[in-house]
Parts: C-alpha cells; structure tokens; sequence
C-alpha cells in the first residue's frame, strides 16, 4: 500500500522525512523485482494501479508488461503526447537497467534535487527553477546535430530514449560553490549518441547548445549570463563512459527545473559543465568558449574538473558540504576528479590541471 | 522627543530584530530551512547584519535632513543588532559550516578576497560593540566618534564581501551599495554646506 500512496502524492507535499529514502528505493526496486519474476498477481495489481496513477501514456503500457514480467515487452521508454496532453515529469520510465555506478552512496532526497536548482534561465536564485519553470514545455523535443558530422540530422526526445537500453545511474554532483548531492539518474551513455550522431575525423570537441526560450525563460531576458548557455567537452571525455545524457531522475521523467528533458551529466566536473534542456548538439574542430569561460575567464575553464587542489577565487575546493547531511553534519574533502578517478585519470595525464582548470 | 517615547521606539526595535533569529528558529524546527540550511542561515544572519548596519547608519542623515535629534538615541542600539547577527553570521560559519575545521578555514580567509574582506569587517566591529555603552563613551570622551567613525569602513567591507559572494549577478548587493552611497552621499553635502549664523 506504501507504493500507492506515495504515488497520489504531489511532491511539493510531501515532508522530506516521507522521501523515498535510499533503503526504501532499493527495497521498492526489489519489490518489483519480485513481484515480476514470481508473477504475484496482487503485487501486479497494485503497481499497475500506481502505473496509472502516475499518468503512462497510452493504456496498458510497456511498464505494466516488465513489471508483469514478460521479458520481451518492447522497450518504448515513454510515449510522444497525444493532442492536449502536456509533459508529465512524474511518470516511471520503462526499461530502464540498473547500474553498478553508485551503489554504496546515499541519494539525496528527491525533494532536495528538485527544489535547488543553479538553472539561472529560470531565476538566480536556487529555490527560482522548481516554481519558474513550471510553463516550460519540454515535450515535443528534439535535438538538431550539427558541424563536423556525416550529415546534419535531428533526433527527437522519444527515439532519443530508444536509442539504446536506459540506465539508473547513481553520481556525485559536485557543484562550483562548494556542495554536493548524490543524484539518480535515468540516462544514456553520451557516446551512443556521438555514435548515432556520426562525428567526422575533424571533430575535436563537441559543444551543447541548450534552450533559450524567452516567452518561458524569466531569467534569459536579463544579461546576466551570455545566452544561450553553452557548454563543451573534448571527444574523448564525451566518449568516456561516464558522461550521460539524463532524461531522468529518481526513475521518472526529468522536472523542468533538473534540465527536462534531456540534460548533460559529467560526474568527474563541476556542476555547471552540465548544460540543461539541450537543443542542439553541435561538433566542432577548435575549443568553444563555454558561457561562464567568457563570464569569468580567470574563475571558470574550460575542463572545470573537480579538483581539490586547484582552488577557486571564491570558494575553497578541497571540502564540500553534502546537502544529505543537513544542518549539523559539517563537510567532507573534496575527492579528486569527485571520486572518478580511475576511471578518468587517463584523459588528463601529462595536463597541468592548475594552468587547464 | 520625551524619555518615555525613547522607550517605546526602543521596544519596537527590540521586537522587530528577534523576527529574523526567531524565524530562522521557527523554520529550523519545522523543516523549512531548504536544501542547503546552513548556507540559508549563513546568508540569512549576514543579510540582516547589513541591513542593521545600514539602518544605524540612517539615522545621522535623517537628522541631517529634519533636524530631529531622537534617532541618534537609538543609533547605538541599532548598531548592537548588527553586531548580533555579524556574531550569529560567524557562527554559522565556524561551527555549522566550517565545523572547527581551523586548518580549513584560516585557508579560506587567506585565499579567498570574500571572507578576508568579511573578517576584516566582523574584527573592526569587535571594539564598536565593547564601546557601545555610556560607561565607555564616558571614558573614551571625544575618542569615541573618532573610534566608531569605523563604521564607514566596515560598510564599505560588509557590501564588498556580499559583491564578492555572488556569481554574476549583482543586482542585491547593488542595492546595499547604492543605499550606502545615499547615505554618504547626504553626509558629505551637509559637510560642505555653509554653516548656519
């Protein structure tokens, strides 16, 4: 019964103490799970009741299939809307895997990572984005790929979902300012759509365009920021396994104010090198500037790699403050490369990281 | 303005500073504080630390333009809460944000212009808040002014360390910047104004 009363829930009221702690995701997980491989038909009913309350698109959808375990259930993540439907954030995407990335961590609280948002199109202020991006409309989306490819083309939200199988991916986000969330995501690795995209030999970086939507944006009417945000990685950190493009969080669609509905995820780098609600994708042979590069040249650079040794003029990076530990838990050091060492160390050996911070 | 009116503009000042302290008590109890509670209260104390600072800092010219006389009772009062939410302001930093980590935090007052400019401030207020009493201001006579004359400074260095906090955009602190060169700003025309036979 828990699962179906937290799924009439608005999130906006639910207590944080009620948030799907960690321990509670897994166990639901497990639920599931078992619920699928035994066939406990009551345990079925239940959560096709919650699949319904959750609003999937299009009757008897793909989730209640796996979650009424027939294995080769096709793998529609979610469905376009129909005529007069608007973009629902709390709705479970099927199919997705889980990952091993994360496992041991503890995930922030779905409240928190919704409602302290750096998304300065939607206010500058970390509680603006979850009320100021309530008109925004993520859904009908596509993204254009353009500059050094085979051929220009242009891949919409659903079939990007399709592209390959989605994964929950369990990261550290680090951000600039000297705090830290564990977040889950639901994405795909950004170097299957860098495959799909087909860069040519002259493609050196690839650069993120994202939306500038002045009639839904408050915050893009104000200079503050060169808009659009861009952001850009070299072709091997985009293709190091790591990056993701999230198109969800906590299992459910992205919230406009996490970057609905897709987003980029770089766990090894600070925060803002994660550019929202991408339009365009965009492959090119010179190093772009990035919009906080051209906003504070001295302060933000181009790799923006966590690092606890290199500091920041305004605030010290070899501690942060978890958010998951509230008013009294103090900080922890900063881990180099956010923990992601090994598995990124390679993509800067020999790089003075001070001069390329 | 008679004694007993000082005591209920007092009372009021009183009333109105516990709000803050009390709200940050009142959403610390009941969840409200967000996701990041000690940066709410870190930025919660230290606005409203400039806030009574530019209020203490108000009166002077309010007398300049009306030629009333009673704020200035009530200046030093004023500067009291400023000093009490710079106190808070701290401690928030010390022991809810930094948690004693001393080796961390001299690195960040060293490193960073932000809380150096800050530091500087909260050290300058230290003698101001020792003084701020008749006993003091006895002693001191007319070293007095000359010693709470700091005040200047440490607004300028409060404002610098709050432009210094935000990342690009500037419009808040730019408000408390603009509402202290007003304030100077009268200061200075009466200075330079023939004096009156």
């Amino acid at each position: 019964m828990i699962i179906v009363n937290q799924s009439k829930q608005n999130p906006s009221d639910i207590q944080s103490s009620e948030i799907t702690s960690k321990t509670v995701f897994d166990n639901r997980r497990h639920f599931i799970k078992l619920a699928a491989g035994t066939g406990l038909l009551a345990g079925a009913g239940l959560l096709s009741l919650k699949a319904k309350a959750a609003n999937i698109a299009g009757g008897v959808t793909s989730g209640d299939a796996r979650l009424l375990g027939r294995a080769n259930a096709p793998a529609q993540p979610i469905a376009a809307l129909k005529k007069g439907e608007i973009y629902n954030p709390r709705q479970k995407i099927a199919g997705v895997k889980k990952s091993a990335y994360g496992k041991d961590l503890e995930i922030d609280t779905y409240k928190n990572i919704t409602t302290y948002n750096n998304y300065y199109e939607f206010g500058t202020d970390k509680s603006d984005p979850a009320v100021q991006a309530r008109t925004f409309q993520p859904q009908p989306w596509s993204i254009s790929i353009e500059g050094e490819v085979k051929k220009a083309k242009t891949i919409s939200l659903e079939n990007l979902m399709k592209l390959t199988t989605l994964e929950e991916r369990i990261y550290r986000m680090r951000c600039v300012e000297g705090w830290s969330m564990v977040i889950p995501w639901v994405g795909l690795p950004l170097a299957s759509l860098v495959k799909w995209a087909e860069p040519t030999g002259n493609a050196k970086y690839v650069e993120f365009v994202t939306a500038n939507d002045r009639d839904n944006m408050p915050g893009v009417s104000s200079p503050i920021l060169d808009w659009p945000y861009t952001e850009a990685l070299r072709m091997d950190e985009a293709m190091n396994p790591l990056a993701l493009i999230a198109v969800g969080l906590y299992g459910e669609l992205l919230p406009n104010q996490n970057g609905a509905p897709a987003r980029l995820v770089v766990p090894w780098k600070y925060g803002f090198k994660g550019g929202k609600s991408i339009v365009k994708i965009r492959f090119v042979e010179k190093m772009p500037r990035t919009t906080w590069m051209k906003a504070g040249p001295s302060e933000y650079g181009f790799y923006a790699n966590v690092n606890p040794k290199v500091d920041h003029p305004r605030w010290s990076q070899s501690t942060e403050r978890p958010i998951s530990g509230g008013l009294f838990s103090g900080r922890i050091r900063t881990k180099m490369f956010n923990g992601y060492e090994s598995e990124v160390g390679q993509l800067y050996a020999g790089m003075d990281l001070k001069k390329n911070f | 303005m008679n004694k007993n009116r000082i005591i209920v503009v007092k009372s009021i000042i009183w009333l109105l500073a516990l709000i803050p302290v009390s709200r940050l008590f009142w959403l610390g109890f009941t969840n409200g504080l967000g996701a990041n509670p000690v940066e709410f209260i870190e930025h919660s104390t230290g606005t409203w630390a400039l806030v009574f600072l530019m209020v203490s800092l108000t009166m002077t010219p309010i007398r300049l333009l009306t030629g009333q006389v009673w704020q200035i009772q009530v200046r030093r009062l004023l500067g009291l809460w400023m000093f009490f939410y710079a106190c808070l302001h701290i401690t928030t930093y010390v022991w809810l944000d930094f948690n004693f980590l001393f080796d961390e935090m001299v690195k960040d007052v060293l490193e960073h212009p932000r809380i150096l400019v800050g530091f500087a401030a909260f050290i300058l207020t230290i003698p101001l808040a020792i003084t701020s009493n008749n006993v003091m201001m006895r002693k001191l006579k007319s070293k007095w002014k000359t010693l709470h004359k700091t005040v200047y400074l440490i607004a300028i260095l409060a404002v610098v360390h709050f432009l210094l906090l935000v990342k690009k955009d500037l419009t808040e602190p730019f408000y408390y910047a603009a509402v202290l060169l007003l304030l100077f700003g009268i200061r200075i025309y009466f200075k330079y104004q023939p004096k009156k036979v």
